[in-house]
């Protein structure tokens, strides 16, 4: 036991450190897309979960269940697999031929998948914390805005949606380093270009696998510290007052 | 079955995969939930010389995706010799990420007893053990076992990563069969979903009724 008959190569990974960071690039592209895309579809979530339509609610239910009762990973097969067969099902029914549309139908991008896959989640989690953010603010806030004259659309933009997103500021935050660190699941769907994938790639070449991907661990480390500093930075100047 | 190709032995192909993802969930909870306890507890009364190194490794192990943890920890564990297999090191790296959770679940439970709670235990003659396990235990619970049924489906969710070190688990095992039968794939993925869910969403159900329930006492 322990007896160590392996060199530790760490050259060779600090020299591979270009690529990697170029990687690190596309895993906070995604995740970032995927939060901006999360938060758009978490809000409209959550206020369709307080909504009179039965169709609404129910819609948003789904989603958002099935967002926090099933792993990630699952949803991201569901975008990378499910969706291809869809069309093809739909192509079948309907006599279309996809191909000659040349519109590949068996073939997703990985990317794309990731991408949706994760803004899927983000949008799911999203939205529960958005429910308890907008019970956070009171409703004579909104009946104050409407009596000065706003909207219903402009009192809820301009008054109700910037004192939920100050409440629930901390939550979001953890949601964007989660993104960030389960943009990794894209290796299982072919993504090479993310900074798991990358790794693994020159770990398949050099079979450097320690050294790749702790030097990796380190760069999704830096990346969930900067974010939550500079969220803390941003949470600073922000809610000053 | 239902027209399709999908046949009894792949379903029960899947189910054994999805007992597995319970079994490492099981292992993963009970050795992550006795150390959180025991960080939590040191987590909540060190001085700064302790709280700092033990709170920076477990923020790594929140900040760095548990994938690479897998595989990290897989690599290494062969580097030195030991020969695990696959199961038990999904299970310890499963452990040791729940415990980084779990420290933090327990000690803000210990500090939402109020001081002067705890105070008056002592001075009611309570050891310093008695006062942990009568007084701060029963109302920590209040606040931490919401958010611990909450880790628990985490886990269950994450345990789909162990994959990358060759654990046939449910995700697995369903991707398997995907790759033979590539046109049921969405059939044999709402099938997997469909057993997470049924798993997850009761558990969660309970969790937030807990909530509910015992914040009204409040």
């Amino acid at each position: 036991m322990f007896d160590i008959n392996y060199t530790f190569h760490w050259n060779q990974a600090f020299r591979a450190l270009p690529d990697m960071l170029a990687g690190a690039w596309i895993t906070l592209q995604i995740a970032v897309l995927s939060m901006v895309i999360g938060i758009i579809v978490g809000v409209v979530l959550a206020l369709a979960k307080q909504s009179r339509f039965v169709a609404a609610r129910g819609f948003a239910t789904t989603w958002i269940e099935i967002a926090r009762n099933t792993p990630a990973l699952f949803q991201v097969y569901m975008i990378y697999f499910g969706i291809p067969a869809v069309l093809q099902l739909v192509a079948s029914w309907f006599d279309i031929d996809f191909r000659a549309m040349g519109i590949n139908i068996f073939y997703l991008d990985s990317y794309w998948a990731v991408l949706v896959g994760i803004a899927f989640n983000n949008a799911g989690y999203l939205a529960e914390t958005f429910r308890g953010g907008l019970r956070a603010v009171p409703d004579t806030q909104t009946r104050a805005a409407r009596s000065l004259g706003f909207g219903p659309f402009d009192a809820f933009r301009l008054i109700v949606l910037p004192q939920m997103f100050r409440a629930v500021f901390h939550p979001m935050t953890n949601q964007m380093v989660w993104a960030i660190l389960m943009t990794s699941v894209g290796i299982f769907v072919g993504l090479n270009i993310d900074l798991t994938g990358v790794t693994q790639e020159l770990n398949a070449r050099t079979f450097r696998t320690f050294e790749f991907f702790a030097l990796a661990a380190a760069i999704y480390y830096v990346i969930a510290k900067i974010v939550t500093s500079g969220a803390r930075l941003i949470a600073w100047r922000l809610f000053r007052y | 079955m239902f027209g399709t190709s999908i046949t009894w032995g792949d379903i029960s192909f899947m189910l054994s995969g999805a007992g597995l993802t319970l079994a490492i969930t099981f292992w993963a909870m009970l050795g992550g939930t006795l150390a959180g306890l025991v960080f939590g507890v040191i987590r909540a009364q060190s001085p700064w010389y302790v709280n700092y190194p033990l709170g920076t490794v477990l923020d790594v192990l929140r900040s760095v995706p548990l994938l690479i943890q897998f595989i990290l920890f897989n690599s290494f564990q062969s580097i030195i010799g030991l020969n695990m297999n696959p199961f038990v090191v999904g299970c310890a790296v499963l452990a040791a990420y729940t415990a980084a959770f779990c420290t933090e679940i327990v000690r803000g439970g210990i500090l939402s007893v109020p001081t002067t709670t705890r105070r008056a235990a002592r001075s009611l003659g309570l050891t310093y053990w008695q006062d942990l396990r009568e007084i701060v235990l029963p109302l920590g619970t209040r606040v931490m076992l919401p958010s611990w049924i909450g880790l628990t489906l985490g886990v269950m969710k994450d345990t789909a990563l162990v994959y990358a070190i060759g654990v046939i688990e449910l995700l697995r095992s369903s991707q398997i069969i995907i790759t033979r039968k590539p046109h049921e794939a969405l059939v044999i993925l709402a099938i997997a979903g469909l057993m997470y869910f049924i798993v997850s969403f009761p558990v969660s159900r309970l969790g937030a009724h807990l909530e509910r329930k015992w914040r009204e006492n409040d």
